[in-house]
């Protein structure tokens, strides 16, 4: 079980409220209870827990509150960015002396960049609040500190902030004895439970909480609870005490571990201490005086109780925090045992002073391993030990790191230590975590799994770190030496040094689509080098093969766990055998019969398939692993993004870092993926150059330009190209180039091709073929295509589809899911308008794809511009972009008053042209380009001599019409942006705001937002959900001076085109949805495009657009571009696993929200019919545009295009 | 006017029986052709593949992309892959029984020994009052001969009926050299009745996609001659029930059928076509007939021109020779 199971089976069961609202790493916790209470399970006392989601963390804090006030047992679940949200509340809750335990997954809090991974920054900004701060180290500790920790609220009534580390406890795997419902009830007084409700409040019996306090009397009534903390240290120990009696595992405020007559100690919390208690256990062997105090109750403070565990032999002292507070003398701890060791020596209460020195480490989840333990034992030996010190990290900057052994290892030999590199979905994870669970269930044996993922979303590598023995596990660092090593997807050994971990004597085991005989000279040779030298046992299977022929498809993970299990000799063979079967009917047993054979078959034919390589007795290859990024690459990329892309990202010193969170753009194009096996194949003769394919490709890995066919004289021998097919250009010729490295081989771009071959069944204009083939000729062609000159925007029409395709993407490759629905929308916003254009970006998918290290998929063009991206939180994007304007009006409107006091320089007539120009079409926005560039060359001959010119050099940019976008998904714009959402449409700035609705919380895994349709289910809405989704585009619209549009790329690709035209032209705020489908859907999303259609037809995602300019006109501004359903909802939405899970599991249940519905498809038409059949301004009523028959934008004249 | 009718050794009121069909999937359907008249109702076909492969799609759909990005290592509760079909097709079974008291016959096209087996033990489990073997079998190997094909369908009705305790049904296509001697083969295998005959999908080519399309009409009533025939044959030798189904339209189809023997009478391309109100035109069209006769009773005219009662028998056979 993980930490995040282990902590919610303990607060599911002895609360009665839960408030919720996902973010990782604690989501796990919410999504079980809602899925529990789903389920019918019930908390201790009989009865459901309601678990209610909230808008956003502040919501849950606020329902939670009240809930607490009303007098039910209440609690939540969050971290990070999600707990500072609740700290109003937990002011407010403690301050009332209210009973409650927040479960914390301890996250970073983003600073110079965001981070989902651990460390006690979010647990440490909420010090002041009045909550006791209560800390567990393990997936065993966490569970049972839950249950501590509701006992000593009820007893002491200070709300509880149980935190534990994110990930390395919350996600860790590992054996744990769970509590019993008998256990929580022998635990739980009712008297006290019964006290916390007659607290509530009440009319029988009515008072007032909640007061507006005076100087004369708010300083006196915080100064009255002081008693109620000061007891808060022996209600915890008792319960520990009594917890102890109960389930015979002792806990006490600070653990001390360690020699009797230690003379250094290391002083943390969480699991960091497990890893030190292990390595000082090690070091006393070896006659060291060390010890381990692990702080449990941080808040409120025993300062007697850490005395007391104390050694009074310690002369020296480490504090450890997973935090760093800047400009601070130290962290938080440190400073309060300083404090309380001072207190105690200036009292008597001490005879000495040690030395105390305090330092950080394992932020962001960074590994916290015994080198690192030992390096600041060995440091606290130094006459003159790092005060402030770093451990686990280079710092060449200030020299804060300490130096560490790297060899340094203590391991027990009993142990297995197991490294499986795995393809993300290839199921290697969820085998792993089962293999834990077949070992942790045999008597006797010990189990641990903790799992590291990538930074993408599709063709991951995931990480798997496995621990097996006869003593339990308490090493919560990563694998340093392992002596079983699998690679589950053979071309990682051309990427990384996948045997570096490997110990002497390992056994590596291969899935390989070579055999025995062949997989020799297959390999780089460093990595025969290393399998000689470190003497591995080698083995191979065809896991690939073997799950492909009993029809698993891609799913190899029962294959792999079964060589696993038949080389490791973790169980005897036929016992592991056994138990995996068992585990299979278990797993699978729910989800058909013809599954578990296929599985069981799968395992049988493993056995037979499974080959030992004779390894010879030198290298043979003539080839290695290639560099990770090209020579010709920029040198921040060759030097630190290449260090991430390599796995080596923990060795990058502070100094190659940027200092405030800046990187550079574009880095994506460095990164060859290499993830599909089948990628498209163009068939020119076929093609009728429509851009339908590169218009949805979610990769922009599909690329077309026009040219004069001279240039193809020197174009490789397999270069396609066909006439361009516009008339008056019969010497101009057409490419379409495929960047087949980048690309994830989703097929959308397949299914949009319309060119069918009439001779060819199933042909098309573009084909998936196997990409190994063509490989080496796609790569020369592409290194041509890169040579012809980009189009000229001014040029291109960028009125329709087929125009679109010859704008450079400045959105490419990034990790988004194959076949993303989000994606070819922002590609499209770059093309259009990405050369001046500012994105302020909810957090999110958008927010991840489009900048989770190592790299970068916004991009520059070919004159080094484009879109400046920066995101701040979840919940504010709308009003930081409206941020970015107020900058950008400010500066222009300082840049015109500049340019005007200068117009005697520069030339009255060339300022007149900069200051009237018009900027609505592009080949206005490059004529003013050109101006600006001119007018930047006179400044800067005058820079020198005039300080206006300089000024004005500084703003100039802004006379190019800045393009601001705000971008996010449902989760922010339905719900907990929504505040500031609606505010920025209020305040008529002149932002874009575009929402990429997926209809869930897709970054976070699917929970529901109020943009979840009515009867599908998602996570938070297990039972399907019951009320439909929010109009978000009517609010909007009943401001009337917003422009709104829903748009559909796979409905209507020309409609979407021109609803982002007309957005960013119009002067004021702009609101577009756009639909995305997501894997959080459920279905094959090569098949997106044709979903979306289905939406439409079916009435569910009507198209419109609301555009307020149109009154000027004296036109109605609502068009609605999409015709009458013409299927029913069913068809749409049965083709999706979240409609189609709950019709196979209650069919009534289903088909009556079916037929609600249904009915709101047809109400909410009918009243988008009515609106747009309204009568404007004197003008007839008008029928829904068709969409070919769209309005024409809202522009000047036509532009100058070319084919 | 005494309508009742025994089949597979249960009581029905009507002869007139609801075949498979996707109206009968719905309970609020049979619930209105049991007030409409009809017998008994045969629930649409279980189908093994469908729910194999609905099994895969949903365990791909929901392990897609999951155990791979950190944030998000699953995409749906667990719920949604919770078991499908079979559970389905038992509820449906319960709640067709519950809602109606004429017999509710479950109906099952597997296509492994083992499929046959369990599913049929399921559907029994289920309240179902009996259960039709839909025998949709193409032999498209062409090394396969009439007599394995033979013995597969003699083997899945030994082995569904050593499985159950209910009667089984067999329904069947015509596609056999020896019908009579096959249907005998059938009777001494276990099955209690047959369904003469079953229609199979065939396909057809979509001139537009260039592709094949699977295809079935709704059938006419040209179609009974054929099931008229072995009906006529094979009634009043007592080894079992005899189910007539294609191509009754309208009452006529349900009377001549009648008197070639068929202890009931199915009927789905009927109903889809006309709906489910259409029931009542069959029982009626059957009363009146019976009634315009001064019959009282079924007895009096089933299986009066079969084959055995004929009082030209040699009309069954000769008929191939007469000029039309």
């Amino acid at each position: 079980m993980d930490g995040n199971t282990a902590v919610a089976h303990v607060a599911y069961r002895i609360n009665e409220v839960c408030a919720i609202f996902p973010i990782t790493p604690s989501s796990p916790m919410a999504e079980l209870a809602d899925e529990w209470a789903a389920a019918g399970i019930r908390n201790i006392w009989g009865n459901i827990p309601v678990i209610q989601q909230m808008q956003s963390e502040g919501g849950a804090a606020g329902a939670l509150h009240g809930a607490l006030q009303a007098g039910a047992l209440t609690t939540t679940f969050t971290a990070s960015q999600g707990l500072l949200l609740m700290i109003p509340n937990m002011f407010k809750i403690a301050g009332e002396l209210t009973a409650s335990v927040f479960h914390v997954a301890a996250r970073s809090v983003a600073t110079q960049g965001l981070s989902i991974f651990g460390d006690h920054s979010d647990v440490m900004a909420t010090r002041s609040t009045g909550f006791a701060l209560f800390s567990s180290g393990s997936v065993q500790e966490a569970h049972d500190a839950a249950l501590i920790a509701e006992v000593a609220t009820l007893k002491s009534r200070v709300p509880f902030l149980h935190f534990f580390d994110g990930f390395r406890t919350s996600h860790e795997v590992n054996t744990l004895s769970l509590l019993s419902d008998s256990d929580l009830r022998a635990m739980i007084d009712d008297a006290l439970v019964r006290a916390h409700r007659a607290r509530a409040l009440n009319p029988e019996h009515p008072f007032i909480r909640g007061t507006s306090q005076n100087p004369d009397t708010f300083f006196q009534g915080r100064e009255s609870v002081n008693p109620f903390y000061r007891a808060v240290p022996e209600i915890v120990q008792k319960a520990m005490d009594d917890f102890a009696a109960l389930a015979g595992r002792r806990y006490r405020l600070f653990d001390y571990e360690g020699a009797a007559d230690a003379e250094r100690v290391l002083v943390l919390m969480g699991s960091g201490a497990e890893t030190a208690r292990e390595t000082a256990a090690a070091l006393r062997q070896k006659g060291e005086k060390v010890g381990v105090v692990q702080v449990r109750l941080f808040r409120p403070f025993s300062a007697a109780h850490f005395l007391d565990a104390l050694p009074a032999t310690c002369q020296s002292l480490a504090v450890l925090e997973q935090t760093k507070e800047p400009g601070a003398p130290g962290e938080p701890l440190y400073l309060d045992l300083v404090a309380a060791l001072a207190d105690a020596f200036s009292c008597g209460r001490r005879a000495g002073m040690p030395k105390v020195i305090g330092g950080r480490y394992g932020l962001s989840s960074k590994d916290f391993n015994p080198a690192m333990a030992k390096a600041v034992f060995d440091e606290l030996k130094k006459p003159e030990p790092k005060r402030s010190f770093t451990v686990g990290i280079i710092d060449d900057v200030c020299g804060t790191s300490l130096d560490l052994d790297p060899s340094y290892a203590i391991e027990r030999d009993d142990v297995v230590r197991a490294l499986f590199y795995g393809l993300g979905a290839d199921g290697t994870v969820g085998a792993n975590k089962n293999s834990v669970k077949i070992i942790a269930e045999q008597a006797g044996f010990y189990a641990q799994g903790y799992f590291v993922y990538d930074s993408h979303k599709s063709g991951a590598q995931t990480l798997s770190h496995l621990r097996f023995g006869p003593q339990p596990i308490h090493s919560p660092y990563l694998i340093g030496s392992a002596n079983f090593v699998a690679c589950h997807h053979f071309p990682f050994l051309l990427r990384q040094d996948i045997l570096r971990l490997a110990a002497p004597g390992a056994t590596f085991l291969l899935n390989s689509p070579y055999g025995p005989h062949q997989v020799w000279n297959r390999l780089p040779r460093s990595v025969q080098r290393q399998i000689i030298e470190k003497r591995l046992r080698f083995f191979v299977i065809d896991a690939s093969r073997v799950a492909r022929e009993v029809g698993l498809k891609n799913r190899t993970n029962t294959v792999l766990q079964t060589a696993f299990f038949a080389i490791s000799g973790v169980l005897p063979r036929d016992e592991a055998i056994a138990e995996i079967k068992n585990s299979i009917r278990k797993t699978y047993g729910a989800k058909g019969e013809k599954v578990v054979q296929q599985n069981f078959k799968a395992v049988d034919d493993t056995l037979s398939r499974l080959y030992e390589v004779k390894v010879p007795l030198v290298p043979t290859s003539g080839f290695d692993r290639p560099p990770p990024v090209p020579a010709n690459a920029p040198k921040f990329v060759r030097e630190v993004t290449a260090m991430m892309l390599e796995g080596r990202g923990d060795e990058i010193p502070v100094s190659l870092l940027p200092v405030d969170g800046t990187f550079p753009s574009g880095t994506a194009a460095w990164e060859k993926r290499d993830i599909a096996d089948e990628v498209p194949l163009w068939r020119p003769e076929l093609c009728i150059q429509c851009g339908a394919c590169s218009f949805v490709c979610p990769h922009s890995v599909i690329r077309a330009k026009y040219y004069d066919e001279g240039r193809l004289q020197n174009a490789p021998a397999a270069f396609k190209s066909a006439p361009v097919n516009a008339r008056g250009y019969p010497e101009v010729r057409y490419s379409l180039a495929f960047y087949i490295e980048d690309c994830t081989g989703c097929g959308v771009c397949i299914e949009a091709c319309p060119a069918k071959s009439p001779a060819e069944p199933g042909v098309k204009a573009i084909n998936l073929e196997a990409k190994a083939q063509m490989l080496e000729a796609e790569r020369a062609n592409l290194a041509f295509f890169e040579e012809l000159p980009v189009n000229d925007r001014a040029r291109v029409d960028f009125a329709n589809v087929r125009g679109v395709q010859f704008l450079e993407p400045l959105f490419e490759f990034s990790g988004a899911c194959a076949g993303c629905g989000e994606t070819p929308y922002l590609k499209l916003l770059s093309q259009l308008f990405g050369d001046r254009m500012m994105v302020a970006n909810a957090t999110g998918c958008s927010s991840i794809y489009g900048a989770n290290l190592p790299v970068t998929p916004w991009s520059r063009n070919h004159e080094g511009r484009g879109p400046a991206w920066s995101n701040s939180l979840f919940e504010d994007a709308a009003e930081f972009g409206l941020g970015f304007r107020l900058a950008a009006d400010k500066h222009l409107d300082l840049a015109r008053e500049r340019l005007k006091s200068l117009s005697r320089d520069i030339g009255e007539d060339a300022v007149d042209a900069i200051l009237k120009a018009p900027q609505i079409q592009e080949s206005e926005i490059r004529a003013q380009r050109a101006r600006v560039a001119e007018l930047k060359g006179k400044l800067l001959r005058m820079a020198e001599r005039d300080e206006k010119a300089r000024d004005l050099l500084s703003v100039v940019d802004h006379l190019v019409r800045r393009s601001i976008w705000i971008v996010g998904g449902d989760g922010w714009a339905y719900d907990i942006g929504y505040g500031g959402l609606d505010h920025v449409l209020s305040t008529g700035r002149n932002v874009n705001i575009l929402v990429l609705d997926t209809e869930v919380y897709s970054n976070t895994g699917g929970q529901a937002s109020k943009a979840t349709p009515l009867g599908a289910i998602a996570k938070f809405a297990a039972a399907g959900k019951r009320v439909a989704r929010k109009d978000l585009a009517l609010q909007a619209i009943a401001y009337g001076n917003v422009y709104v549009a829903q748009i559909a790329m796979g409905a209507n690709p020309q409609q979407t085109l021109q609803a982002f035209r007309e957005a960013e032209a119009y002067e004021g705020p702009s609101l577009i949805l756009a639909y995305s489908h997501c894997i959080a859907h459920g279905f094959d999303l090569r098949y997106g495009m044709k979903q979306q259609d289905l939406a439409t037809a079916s009435g569910y995602w009507p198209l419109f657009r609301y555009n307020p300019a149109m009154r000027r006109v004296g036109e109605n501004p609502f068009r609605l571009d999409s015709p009458r359903p013409t299927i029913p909802l069913r068809d749409y939405a049965y083709n999706e696993l979240r409609y189609h899970a709950l019709a196979l599991a209650h069919p009534s249940e289903a088909e009556k929200l079916l037929i609600e519905a249904q009915a709101a498809v047809v109400e909410k038409y009918k009243t988008y019919e009515a609106l747009a059949s309204r009568q404007n301004g004197g003008q007839a009523a008008r029928r829904p545009a068709s969409s070919r028959a769209a309005r024409p934008l809202l522009m000047n004249g036509r532009e100058r295009h070319g084919p | 006017m005494d309508l009742r009718t025994r089949y597979l050794g249960l009581d029905l009121s009507s002869p007139i029986v609801a075949a498979a069909s996707p109206l009968t999937g719905e309970v609020d359907n049979i619930r209105r052709l049991e007030d409409m008249g009809a017998g008994a109702v045969v629930l649409p076909s279980l189908f093994e593949e469908e729910i194999e492969q609905n099994e895969q799609t949903i365990e791909r759909l929901s392990t897609a992309g999951i155990e791979s990005y950190a944030e998000a290592l699953t995409y749906f509760p667990a719920a949604a892959s919770c078991r499908t079909g079979c559970e389905r097709y038992q509820e449906l079974v319960g709640r067709a029984r519950s809602a109606v008291d004429m017999p509710i016959f479950g109906s099952l096209n597997a296509k492994s020994e083992r499929g046959w087996v369990d599913y049929a033990r399921a559907i029994e489990a289920a309240g179902a009052q009996a259960i039709e073997l839909n025998l949709h079998f193409i032999p498209m190997d062409p090394s396969l001969s009439g007599r394995e094909v033979e013995e597969r369908y003699r083997g899945i009705v030994k082995a569904v009926k050593n499985a159950v305790t209910i009667p089984v049904a067999a329904k069947l296509g015509p596609y056999f050299s020896a019908m009579g001697h096959m249907a005998g083969e059938l009777f001494a295998a276990g099955a209690d009745g047959l369904v003469l005959f079953n229609r199979f999908y065939e396909p057809d080519i979509d001139l537009a996609e260039l592709s094949l399309s699977p295809h079935l009409d709704l059938s006419t009533a040209s179609e009974i001659r054929l099931p008229l025939l072995w009906i006529g044959i094979l009634a009043g030798r007592g080894a079992g029930s005899l189910a007539a189904s294609s191509g009754v339209e309208s009452a006529d189809e349900v009377v001549k059928y009648l008197l070639a023997g068929a202890d009931v009478v199915m009927t789905a391309s009927a109903l889809i076509r006309h709906g489910v109100g259409h029931m009542r035109a069959l029982v009626d069209g059957l009363r009146t007939w019976l009634a315009a006769r001064n019959l009282d009773a079924l007895d009096a005219i089933r299986g009066s021109l079969c084959q055995r009662e004929a009082a030209d028998p040699t009309a069954f056979e000769r008929a191939n020779y007469v000029k039309i």
